[in-house]
């Protein structure tokens, strides 16, 4: 029997330790998500906490079609989308961000002493990278935390959030670009700082 | 640096490069030109440590208050349950 298979044996049948230990394992990935799709602490920890209720909740009829990850990421997600479409000043997920425009190169193109393979994540790059995606335009930003930062495959972002695979590819490449731009300009001034 | 309408094209492309999901002639088109380019190897590698960067990034441990009150919530649910 698999672990996950032996997991979910545990937990239909109410093992209250093994929910404990599952919703400490996911919380800080769904909460990031939250925090990140949201930009609200408040209404991240409301997302948070609506998506382990529904987890608990739907755990009887979870048919296990997808992995338990899969399954509690998209429930995440979809408490943050039902919260984002209830702001009035939503751009529209649907509304597409591809304008027809080629993607723009930052200038200059310059190379990075920093190798993320060698180098630890300190704290400040950690913010500047938090920044950056804060950044992003709504509808770019939630592709590219489920697709590069949650690894959820572009069949199912473009499945969750209603949307062509093309689309998703197109959003991702155009936050990627940006997130770079981003990134090569706090790389070019902590290196000026020395 | 002037990107000339190769490149642009070439940077159209990225993405589905790193990803290794293009065709094997067009990632031998991108190769080809990649040899020949120094701004869109740069380009390549910086937007590759880009993805890195956020895939390898872990995420923060819950803050405790959240973390308490988050248990706090299903308990209650797993009480009015039983």
């Amino acid at each position: 029997m698999s672990d996950e298979t032996d997991t979910l044996q545990k937990l239909r049948a109410g093992d209250a330790r093994a929910f404990n230990v599952l919703v400490d394992s996911y919380s800080p990935r769904v909460y990031r998500l939250a925090l990140s799709m949201l930009n609200d602490p408040a209404e991240a920890e409301d997302a948070l906490q609506e998506t382990f209720l529904s987890v608990y909740r739907g755990l009887q009829t979870f048919r296990g079609d997808s992995g338990l990850g899969t399954w509690i990421y998209r429930i995440a997600t979809n408490a943050s989308l039902m919260r984002l479409r209830r702001r009035r000043d939503l751009v529209s997920l649907d509304e597409a961000p591809e304008d027809g425009s080629e993607p723009q190169i930052a200038q200059p193109v310059t190379a990075w002493a920093w190798d993320p393979e060698e180098s630890a994540l300190n704290g400040e790059i950690r913010q500047a990278m938090a920044q950056a995606v804060a950044t992003l335009p709504e509808a770019m930003r939630i592709v590219f935390l489920l697709r590069d930062v949650e690894d959820m495959p572009a069949a199912e972002v473009a499945e969750t959030l209603g949307l062509t695979v093309a689309a998703v590819k197109s959003r991702l490449h155009r936050s990627r670009l940006i997130l770079r731009d981003r990134l090569n300009a706090y790389f070019a001034a902590a290196e000026g700082r020395g | 640096m002037k990107h000339d309408l190769h490149c642009k094209e070439i940077l159209a492309q990225l993405s589905d490069y790193i990803d290794s999901e293009l065709a094997t002639c067009l990632c031998a088109e991108i190769e080809a030109h990649l040899d020949s380019c120094p701004d869109c190897q740069v380009m390549v590698d910086t937007l590759r440590k880009t993805v890195t960067l956020y895939r390898q990034c872990p995420p923060d441990e819950l803050p405790a208050d959240v973390r308490a009150r988050l248990h706090k919530v299903l308990r209650l649910e797993e009480r009015s349950a039983d």
